[in-house]
């Protein structure tokens, strides 16, 4: 037998240079896929459209800036989504890793809860028991809908980004703690100091790729009502009511998606492969 | 629990009965001994005889079942131990090292002085350079640990443990984890620190080294101290046959 090869379901070590054949990087041919199978169905399209309509092209063109009004919302969600779900998460995550029993076993429930619950639950549950007002101090401060679903989609980040700080803080090597400890650092210096930096670099790759995570989601709120490009995209065909313009217009869509989302997915993998082989 | 202060001619640090166990695993089942100031006394036995354990003990790393441990008077095996205070007196190194990845060689050894003892920054890092001079690694100052050998990143260890002015130097089997060539150039450290008057305990399996530098040699096997004397005496007249197989493998 050779060493090194074998038939058994083993993970085989990390070697710089090497890739498998199940994890292949993503190459140029997706963006490209998508594009050519947008034109094909604009195409196609055209070609079943009733005679007299203006082009599918042009009817897309003609609905770019609204679409476009709703996409800045879904980026918009996001980041305000990411930034309290990091955040809260961050909390949280230090919080499993509390010397403190009642804490530890606090965060723990609220990690697995908001985890494992489907996002869209989360929506529906925001939308319905957040009030569309607040009053804060004398004013009172309205709650719109997508303020509502940035919550309920801030939930799923914060549980989410609880499990990648604790994970981190357990990679750590336990000789950081003891040397630290040796040294006389207290407990909340090690974890500030000399813990949490070395976690940084560990967790950016999973995080940049939960917020292009998190970004896909946001197309959900279309469901519970807000605005965003989903929701307009439907509004587009009921008002144009073009059986043909389905296809393309989702697809369409799609890409807009897919151009924010897949810059981020490669600088994820660029950045895993720059930490692993250090 | 004496309340009498201590004076430096009683034992810098004054281990008596102690014993512990992980689990249901015996690790430590009854070792005494005492290191006066200045002295240089080496652990050696074979592996898993509780050498490890016995100095994590010292500065309360890990707690002890019984027994009791002083260090300069001051009893480790109290609940109400300011475990802080023991630890800036007691310095460590350790087999794997332990440097801090993300800091370089200098802010390695400037970090625990400014941010535990809150020195003064310029002075320490007056002092962080002189050290790094004395372990032989001037020009590494801005070097990160990744970037060093095995015996170099020891010896900012060394230099990082020496800044906090311990008045007792532990060392874990300092050399275990490194390469043959890299050994002497950290034995040389450590026999430096030793003529200089540094109160050491070593834990180590280099017994030419612990010959040369000892003041007095311990052989530990299963928890226990088995024989223990001058390197002198002990190497040549050893009289357990423990020790007696011991060092036959060995030497």
């Amino acid at each position: 037998m050779i060493a090194g090869r074998t038939d058994l379901p083993v993970l085989l070590p990390f070697r710089p240079g090497a890739r498998s054949a199940g994890a292949r990087r993503p190459g140029r041919g997706h963006a490209l896929a998508l594009v050519s199978g947008l034109v094909l169905s604009i195409g196609i399209g055209d070609a079943l459209a009733a005679p007299g309509v203006p082009s599918i092209l042009a009817t897309l063109v003609k609905w770019t800036p609204l679409l476009a009004t709703g996409f800045l919302l879904n980026i918009a969600i996001s980041f305000i989504a990411m930034a309290i779900g990091t955040a809260l998460g961050t909390l949280l995550g230090l919080m499993q890793i509390s010397l403190f029993r009642p804490v530890r076993g606090f965060s723990w429930a609220m990690t697995q809860f908001f985890r494992n619950a489907p996002w869209l639950v989360l929506l529906f549950y925001c939308m319905l028991l957040l009030p569309f007002e607040m009053p804060i101090g004398q004013a009172i401060v309205p709650l719109p809908a997508w303020l509502k679903a940035t919550f309920g989609l801030s939930l799923a980040v914060m549980a989410n980004v609880s499990e990648l700080v604790r994970g981190a803080v357990l990679s750590i090597p336990s000789g950081q703690w003891e040397s630290s400890e040796a040294l006389a650092f207290s407990r909340r210096q090690t974890l500030w100091m000399i813990i949490l930096p070395q976690c940084v670099k560990r967790m950016l790759p999973p995080w940049m790729n939960l917020y292009a995570i998190l970004v896909v989601g946001t197309a959900l709120a279309s469901i519970v009502g807000v605005n965003e490009a989903m929701t307009l995209t439907g509004d587009v065909l009921a008002a144009e009511s073009r059986t043909e313009l389905l296809v393309p217009m989702y697809l369409y869509l799609l890409l807009w998606f897919f151009a924010y989302c897949y810059p981020i997915a490669r600088a994820t993998v660029a950045l895993e492969r720059r930490f692993q082989v250090r | 629990m004496t309340p009498m202060p201590w004076t430096p001619d009683q034992p810098l640090v004054r281990i008596a009965d102690v014993h512990k166990a992980f689990g249901a695993v015996t690790v430590l089942s009854g070792v005494s001994l005492d290191v006066m100031k200045g002295e240089v006394i080496c652990v050696i036995g074979p592996s898993g005889s509780g050498k490890s354990t016995l100095l994590r003990c010292i500065n309360a790393l890990v707690p002890i079942e019984r027994g009791s441990i002083l260090v300069e008077g001051q009893e480790v095996n109290d609940v109400k131990l300011d475990k802080l205070a023991l630890r800036r007196k007691v310095g460590m190194v350790f087999q794997q090292y332990n440097l801090f990845p993300h800091k370089t060689a200098l802010q390695n050894v400037m970090m625990a002085p400014i941010h535990v003892l809150r020195e003064d920054k310029a002075e320490v890092e007056a002092r962080a350079r002189r050290l790094i001079r004395k372990v032989r690694l001037e020009g590494k100052e801005s070097a990160y640990p990744g970037e060093l050998s095995g015996g170099q990143q020891q010896r900012v260890a060394i230099a990082r443990s020496l800044a906090m002015n311990p008045d007792v130097m532990l060392f874990d089997e300092v050399t275990a984890a490194l390469d043959p060539e890299t050994v002497k150039e950290v034995l040389v450290t450590i026999r430096d620190l030793a003529e200089e008057g540094m109160t050491c305990v070593i834990v180590t399996h280099e017994m030419g080294f612990a010959r040369e530098v000892a003041d007095h040699i311990y052989f530990t096997d299963r928890g226990v101290i088995v024989e223990h004397g001058p390197p002198k005496d002990f190497f040549a007249n050893a009289r357990d046959p423990r020790t007696q197989q011991f060092l036959s493998q060995i030497l």
